[in-house]
């Protein structure tokens, strides 16, 4: 998820290049910069918009509009927690209050290690086995308090 | 040589299946014993997972939910068909959860390969996709409309009436669009078919290509299924070097190119014009219809927007026949419904049945109550924004107008089970929160009357003025029903709604429904 040292002028750069004549490539584009840094830099919105053709208001729109999209770096791993009904039914309030305690954050920070950012989600698509969550591209099911412990340890 | 499967299906790995499958070999290798395990899909009786199948002969036996811990145990007492062990459930297909299914679009889910063409072929794969390549766009369309197929994605528009207008709507270039953005809580469906069967998708979209004329599709996937697009990646791959995508499609004159694109975490993007907003590269926000999708769609062209489900089943009506698909059903909702058991609930999971069972079978029946043992106290159904139901309204078949009549819908087939000590005070305030959270922010009383619902119910709930605030909360819920741009503002009361009708008790006073209302504080 996070920066791998890239040189962000490069990856943006060669991002643009690559979409720039793809229909509707905004999108795509800023998932490439985001996986290459982790973030999409302020400082990259001019030059994604003058490469694609767009105004600056344009693209920061969508980057704002997105959740999934950052402006400032996140921790190495996101986790996401689940708060939609289906795991609300099996106690997933209880598991967020827990989360956000033993990680010291809430919703949209990271912790003071940079290890982890604490996102909400709502639904990954675990909905018979929740409380679930995600870790980077792993989903967890059943999670209580005691596996999450578990599954912070193992990481 | 023996052949062992294991699903890597998401919920399977979230339960553990890849440990499982790890455990197998090294077992299999300590014992010098041939063994090959296959990674399937999973067959979605996740209650069951992971779930690790052992074919002998043309049978395949299961044992199951496996944990890691369990495989050295297995082998020890025989992984055969006449095995000991306490997790042996017998042959696959004499499982009475599943053997009681229909599964007309979830037949091949757990049992192949999703990645091997032979196998989908094999299973009946890609023989719709031949006839409608000896048919004309015409008959494509005619025998979609007589299949009766309704939109799955919850709106269940007729497919075969879509599909005409963009086939009569005259342009230079048309478009078939995927709507893989499944956000709504209790469903997963689409996830467990692109994971399990995604050739089934792919042929779907390509047949509708063929009756309206489309050159190019895309797969709008939400980013929070980063398995299925490993999967559907690969299939694409694959199909477009058989040549079963991309130019000259089984070597005939016609094209059809295919593209995922994926989403970026806003749920609205799941409402068509929404979806075609951010695949055109824009905010996600709604457009006011008219003009249809049909008609105007992506990038200002005729667009089949159609959820997965739908899609997949295309591929069902074209190799068996409309006649075949439209037996099964009930009053005007034609097919199989595929509803997803979730939340608390004992055997949760995905049951392929024709429309028109009780939601009462569903839940008890397959899904035998409560996770957590405790009674059933209300049902959302068709996501967060679908009615909760109580006990009175469990009869109710699983049918479009049947739930429309009692104030409900049947959407995209989520079924979230409660226990008695949820607050529905709580669920309530949650519908207006999601609202606020997810608003594309495009009309105003989605955006707003969502965060002023919020603020209402919690005024309720601290009982301030709570007659009047009662009294403004439905007229809140008038305003977001009438005013709304989108199904997002526009059913976000039904939720609501519902919970304030069946669970008045919730709304009074020191609240909760008086169980263990400590658990919610």
């Amino acid at each position: 998820m996070h920066s791998s040292g890239e040189v962000p002028a490069v990856v943006v750069s060669s991002a643009v290049r690559k979409f720039a004549d793809t229909p509707g490539g905004l999108l795509p584009l800023l998932h490439e910069i985001q996986t290459g840094l982790g973030f999409i830099p302020r400082e990259s919105v001019a030059a994604i918009a003058s490469g694609m053709g767009l105004s600056r208001a344009e693209v920061h729109g969508v980057i704002s509009f997105y959740h999934d999209f950052r402006d400032k770096p996140g921790g190495q791993k996101t986790i996401h927690v689940c708060r939609a009904e289906a795991c609300q039914a099996v106690g997933s309030r209880q598991l967020e209050a827990h989360v956000k305690t033993r990680l010291g954050v809430d919703y949209g920070e990271t912790t003071a290690d940079g290890r982890f950012t604490l996102e909400p989600v709502y639904c990954l698509g675990n909905c018979a086995c929740g409380p679930s969550i995600r870790i980077a591209d792993d989903v967890f099911a059943r999670v209580d308090a005691d596996l999450f412990d578990e599954l912070l340890g193992d990481i | 040589m023996v052949k062992i499967y294991i699903p890597a299906d998401t919920t399977a790995c979230a339960l553990g299946a890849d440990k499982v499958a790890a455990e197998v070999a090294l077992q299999a290798q300590n014992r010098g014993l041939d063994i090959e395990v296959k990674r399937t899909g999973s067959r979605g009786a996740f209650w069951l997972e992971p779930l690790l199948e052992v074919e002998t002969g043309e049978d395949r036996y299961a044992f199951g939910p496996v944990r890691p811990g369990d495989v050295d145990g297995l082998f020890e007492a025989g992984l055969h068909e006449s095995s000991k062990h306490p997790l042996f459930l017998g042959k696959v297909t004499d499982i009475e959860w599943l053997a009681r299914q229909d599964r007309l679009t979830f037949g091949r889910a757990g049992v192949i390969d999703p990645l091997s063409l032979d196998d989908y072929k094999h299973e009946g794969g890609y023989e719709g996709l031949n006839r409608a390549l000896a048919m004309t766009a015409e008959e494509i369309v005619e025998a979609v409309t007589d299949s009766g197929l309704r939109g799955r994605g919850g709106a269940a528009f007729p497919t075969g009436i879509k599909w005409r207008t963009v086939l009569d709507t005259p342009a230079e270039q048309k478009y078939v669009t995927a709507n893989a953005d499944e956000g709504d809580s209790g469903t997963f469906a689409d996830r467990l078919l692109m994971e399990a069967d995604p050739y089934q998708l792919i042929e779907g979209m390509t047949i509708c290509a063929m009756a309206v004329g489309a050159t190019q599709g895309y797969i709008y996937l939400r980013s929070e299924y980063p398995r299925a697009l490993r999967v559907l990646s690969q299939a694409i791959a694959s199909a477009e070097a058989a040549n079963l995508l991309g130019s000259n499609i089984c070597g005939g004159e016609r094209d059809f190119h295919l593209q995922i694109r994926v989403g970026a975490g806003a749920y609205i993007c799941g409402e068509e014009t929404s979806m075609l907003e951010s695949l055109e590269g824009k905010r996600g926000l709604v457009r006011f219809k008219p003009p249809l999708p049909a008609i105007e769609g992506l990038f200002g062209q005729p667009t089949v927007v159609n959820n997965v489900l739908t899609l997949a089943a295309v591929s069902t009506v074209l190799a068996k026949g409309a006649a075949h698909y439209r037996d099964y059903g009930s009053g005007r909702s034609r097919g199989t419904l595929s509803v997803q058991l979730a939340g608390n609930i004992r055997r949760g999971g995905l049951v392929e049945v024709p429309f028109g069972a009780s939601l009462r079978e569903l839940v008890e029946g397959f899904g035998g109550g409560t996770a957590s043992g405790r009674p059933v106290r209300a049902i959302q159904v068709g996501g967060p924004l679908g009615a909760y139901l109580p006990e009175s309204q469990w009869d109710t078949p699983l049918d479009y107008e049947a739930f429309t009549g009692v104030g409900a819908m049947l959407g995209h087939g989520g079924v979230v089970v409660f226990d008695d000590s949820v607050d529905m005070l709580e669920q309530a305030r949650f519908a207006m929160e999601f609202c606020a959270v997810e608003s594309c922010g495009k009309c105003t009383p989605c955006r707003i009357g969502s965060v002023r619902g919020v603020e209402l119910i919690d005024k309720i709930r601290l009982n301030e003025n709570r007659p009047a605030n009662l009294e403004l909360l439905e007229e809140l819920c008038e305003t977001l029903d009438a005013g709304s741009l989108c199904a997002m503002g526009g059913l976000t009361p039904m939720p609501v709604r519902s919970a304030l009708k069946y669970f008045p008790k919730d709304f009074e006073r020191g609240a909760g429904n008086g169980i263990e209302r400590n658990m919610h504080v």
